[in-house]
């Protein structure tokens, strides 16, 4: 039953991401063509709502459901791993028009054969695990 | 109220609901990431992988709990909250795709994902194949490398104001403008 809460939260994602359109193919593509506002609203709402919420977090020191004060933990230092990284996953998001909620989001959507891009991002996590320590970071 | 749900949401809404999203999950304790989940169930699948071995998958099932619901979520969305309309993408955009032979959106299975990638037919051509396949190893391997994906670092991050976040953005795009803008039309 603990789990129940992020089962009902992962359904509204679902939902978002398939009403907003932004699991859409043709959406990344419009984006990465700057022919559309749509997923720049959609993304700058989050960020501009999201930075607020948190700045009001950590200003009156909420606590979560659990009692425990609310840490956002800073990411690790560092320009390589996110310049690379986050570029390869750029190429990747947009051949695939999917990022991994939206693969996920676009399988249950019934479009059956996304299962291969997610069975590849599974294997494209495992070979990083094989070759991290041979890259910069 | 229920027209407003069945029709396509507009920016402004869904910006909030993903916002809503990530606000939830930080109140129950938890992050909003949505790729960690490849790393958890690699490391359930392959617990000799160095880079995996520490990872407490136990601790992360409450992700894997939310990816189902996405799954769910996805279906409901389809099947229950569906007006029937396609993607209505601008019209320069579906000029752009046509040329790339790409048809327009209306005419597409799903009216969400082209046919020319996502139908069975194509999928499982040599060429169709091969592009999902990249397309997601590319995914998983610059996620992990990244250390996160469009929920960890474009809203989570940016929330919060992390530079390493911002970084990775600003990669997020330069790929997918290479990809876009020099690699499709060599590609399609």
């Amino acid at each position: 039953m603990r789990f129940l809460k992020y089962l009902l939260v992962g359904i509204f994602f679902g939902i978002l991401m398939a009403k907003s359109e932004a699991f859409s193919w043709y959406r990344i593509q419009e984006m990465f063509r700057f022919q559309a506002f749509h997923m720049y609203g959609i993304i700058g709402t989050a960020v501009v709502l999201g930075a607020i919420g948190v700045f009001a977090i950590k200003k009156l020191g909420l606590r979560d459901i659990h009692g425990e004060p609310i840490v956002f933990c800073p990411k690790d230092r560092g320009f390589a791993r996110y310049f690379i990284g986050g570029s390869l996953f750029g190429l990747g998001w947009a051949l695939g028009g999917a990022c991994p909620g939206p693969i996920v989001v676009t399988i249950g959507y019934g479009v059956l054969p996304m299962i291969i891009v997610f069975a590849f991002a599974l294997v494209g996590t495992y070979v990083y695990g094989l070759v991290r320590n041979r890259l910069p970071h | 109220m229920w027209e407003f749900i069945l029709h396509p949401w507009p920016w402004w809404f869904s910006g909030l609901a993903i916002s809503a999203t990530m606000f939830a999950l930080v109140f129950f304790g938890r992050t909003f990431g949505f790729s960690s989940n490849l790393r958890t169930l690699c490391a359930m699948a392959a617990p000799r992988n160095s880079a995996y071995a520490n990872v407490n998958w136990r601790n992360e099932l409450w992700n894997l709990v939310f990816l189902v619901g996405a799954l769910i979520g996805g279906y409901l969305a389809h099947t229950f909250l569906n007006d029937g309309s396609s993607v209505a993408i601008a019209q320069t955009t579906i000029s752009d795709l046509a040329e790339l032979g790409f048809a327009d959106p209306s005419t597409s299975s799903s009216g969400v994902q082209p046919d020319e990638l996502f139908s069975w037919e194509n999928a499982l051509s040599l060429k169709g194949f091969m592009l999902l396949a990249v397309a997601g190893f590319l995914v998983g391997f610059g996620t992990r490398y990244a250390g996160g994906c469009t929920s960890g670092h474009a809203i989570s991050g940016l929330s919060d104001l992390q530079l390493p976040s911002l970084v990775a953005v600003i990669g997020f795009f330069t790929g997918g403008l290479i990809m876009t803008h020099l690699l499709f039309p060599l590609i399609f």
